[in-house]
């Protein structure tokens, strides 16, 4: 790991069984039994086995799994709404699994806030009032609550809402006044429960970016709990899979996707969107002809003829790209009677690199018909993509994967 | 019992049981109930006094204004038509005794209900217990409750309130205790994440959200009093029970029914306006 930045939360050897024998479950797990057997066996469910993760400061952490795979007892474990049966939480250097009542409420105060897929704000309360909860049961002067209250409101959007009730709300602005809720409190860690599952696409995509941007800025600690593996690749620094209670594979978004530990995650990224992951050299083909800057246009357009194509890349000796000749204005500067081609080359034609993402490539045909030149970091020509071989690169992807 | 054999298994004496519970409590604790006793007298006549003090046209002024503002104006006509009828009927002193006793007697089990109610919403254990006591307490005929009154509060008005706030007290408790348990575990553990005490928890979330169903739980204490207060003129409490009452000793049916009407009319004005409040509203706070 390159991380240079602290360890904010670290978690090791974490285990939850749910049941009135845990420890008959865990001598089981020991044995190398799974949670299927044990269940069997003793009727207690293994919730989370042996987990060990570190949460770095200021990161945005990902917790993803499907139902059932423990993330929400994981996250859960954290403030301790759910009670580890083994292992530790050490936050700042303090045992949060080994606080006694009184600690325990003093460290959910100053670390955690969290928001919850359902929201969970307090009908009876107005927006202002629900932002200002956790400053008021920590305390802080009437004052500070209400200023502080409103510059979360402001930060996500939501000024003028303030003497609104929760049920006046569409479900989008409802999940900020939740978000305003945690942000308000300035806690050290932002626990984020599936907290857009229940919003729309729309809406969805517009907090994730919203959230990212409020990330940045503010450089909170945030471990964002999902099943969405999309959601997961397009907001998390570092993502952690769970299954079955445990850990599969922790690693960068990329990492997931590239190289999967195992089986199951090689599966569980199948689903995900391929323009993601292929790039603009799967869909890249060679370049059959170029022209030389010192051509002329009789000569460009003969090359194109020869070659079949309308138009043409122009490169220098070492085949950096100058721009694109179309074979319309070649016949032209031929018909003027011009001598060189820099009249007529078009200079902004796009160039990209081998390693951007498919999907990224779409918007970069949307104006014009023009192939994309593919480069390296010296702008020397590698090869070209037309519209045609990024539609059919996908649909092959689809099918090997359908 | 006995059977062919002769075997004979004998009767339990819990009649018995029960009232050498009952002497011993009369003899042993007559101080406490004496001075129970004249504490509530007390209560009884200040109220009554200050109620009958008031001429009979402002007290329907005031009710009819409290209708229209809480309810509307249906309401507030049929309180003015409904009050006006018992004042006509000569009615009105027996009304107020009896408005008096439901009055007390709410306060007392309202008072007694809903701690006991948050308690039993917040331990199972204390849960468990109440709830048969509960139900013994709303199924034994309500009558009975009558007859040990008399030997702790003596025949009268008190003996009334005692078993008038013991027959009233139990929807009090369970809609306190329901209200309380009906709010929603997401919000509980909402609040929970932010680090809210108990008493946090209580005070700003579980109380408010609860308050309509507690609202609803007194007004069923409030209807369950008035019938019981009526009841109760069999142990000498005043009121519009014991006009009908005389009239039941006298065989005097019309006596008994204008009585009768007077209840009606007292119970749909309390309930009317005791439901305003159990109507789910927003809140501010």
């Amino acid at each position: 790991m390159t991380d240079t930045r602290d360890v904010k939360i670290r978690v090791r050897n974490l285990s939850k069984v749910f049941g009135n024998q845990p420890d008959k479950a865990l001598k089981l797990r020991d044995e190398g039994m799974k949670r299927p057997e044990i269940l069997e066996k003793t009727g207690q469910t293994l919730g989370l086995s042996n987990v060990d993760f570190d949460v770095m400061e200021g990161e945005l952490l990902v917790i993803m799994g499907l139902s059932g795979s423990g993330k929400s007892t994981l996250i859960r474990c954290l403030n301790r709404l759910i009670e580890p049966t083994e292992g530790e939480i050490l936050i700042d250097g303090d045992d949060v699994a080994k606080l006694d009542d009184k600690s325990l409420l003093r460290c959910r105060r100053k670390h955690f806030s969290m928001v919850f897929q359902n929201f969970a704000l307090f009908p009876h309360r107005t927006v202002q009032q629900n932002a200002e909860f956790g400053l008021e049961v920590r305390g802080e002067d009437k004052e500070v609550c209400y200023q502080r209250g409103r510059d979360a409101l402001k930060q996500v959007g939501l000024d003028g809402w303030e003497d609104a009730y929760p049920s006046q709300l569409s479900g989008g602005m409802q999940q900020r006044v939740g978000l305003a809720r945690a942000l308000a409190n300035d806690s050290t860690v932002l626990l984020m429960d599936e907290a857009f599952s229940a919003l729309d696409p729309l809406i969805r995509k517009d907090m994730q970016q919203e959230l990212l941007a409020l990330q940045h800025k503010m450089k909170k600690t945030t471990i964002f709990i999902t099943h969405d593996l999309d959601e997961a690749l397009s907001i998390g620094d570092r993502i952690i899979l769970l299954k079955d209670g445990e850990i599969v594979q922790i690693g960068s978004p990329e990492s997931i996707l590239t190289s999967p530990a195992n089986d199951y995650v090689a599966r569980f990224v199948e689903g995900v969107d391929m323009s993601r992951i292929l790039t603009a050299r799967s869909a890249m083909t060679d370049v059959r002809a170029t022209a030389r800057d010192d051509d002329g246009p009789r000569t460009a357009l003969r090359k194109m003829g020869d070659n079949g194509l309308d138009s043409l890349f122009v490169v220098r000796r070492d085949r950096t790209v100058l721009g694109i000749i179309t074979a319309e204005d070649a016949e032209r500067a031929v018909r003027e009677n011009l001598t060189d081609l820099s009249s007529i080359i078009h200079s902004d034609c796009c160039q990209v690199s081998p390693e951007e993402p498919l999907h990224n490539l779409f918007a970069m045909f949307a104006g014009h018909h023009h192939p994309l030149a593919v480069v390296d970091e010296q702008s020397r020509l590698l090869g070209v993509v037309i519209k045609g071989s990024v539609l059919a690169e996908l649909a092959e992807a689809g099918e090997a994967h359908a | 019992m006995s059977d062919a054999t002769g075997f004979t298994i004998p009767k339990i004496e819990l009649g018995d049981w029960i009232e050498t519970g009952l002497d011993y409590l009369t003899t042993n604790y007559s101080g406490i109930t004496r001075g129970i006793s004249k504490f509530t007298e007390t209560g009884i006549d200040v109220l009554n006094d200050a109620l009958m003090w008031l001429p009979e046209w402002a007290l329907i002024a005031l009710v009819t204004l409290l209708c229209w503002r809480l309810a509307g104006t249906r309401l507030a006509i049929g309180s003015v038509l409904g009050l006006g009828l018992i004042w006509n009927l000569d009615l009105w002193d027996p009304m107020i005794e009896s408005l008096t006793l439901v009055v007390i007697a709410t306060l007392v089990a309202v008072v007694i209900a809903v701690p006991l109610g948050i308690l039993a919403a917040l331990s199972d254990r204390f849960y468990k217990v109440i709830m048969p006591v509960l139900d013994f307490m709303q199924t034994m005929p309500a009558f009975v409750y009558l007859i040990p009154a008399i030997p702790f509060f003596g025949i009268g008005s008190v003996s009334a309130i005692f078993a008038t706030v013991i027959f009233s007290m139990p929807p009090a408790i369970r809609f306190t205790t329901l209200g309380i348990r009906q709010v929603p575990n997401d919000l509980i553990e909402a609040a929970d994440a932010f680090g809210a005490t108990r008493s946090q928890k209580l005070f700003k979330l579980q109380l408010p959200l609860s308050l309509p169903t507690v609202m609803a739980g007194i007004n069923q204490t409030i209807m369950l009093a008035l019938s019981m207060v009526v009841i109760a003129a069999m142990i000498g409490a005043d009121g519009l029970g014991n006009e009908v009452w005389k009239a039941i000793q006298r065989l005097r049916p019309g006596d008994g029914f204008e009585a009768g009407i007077a209840v009606v009319i007292l119970a749909m004005l309390l309930d009317r306006l005791t439901q305003t409040f159990s109507k789910e509203k927003k809140p501010r706070s």
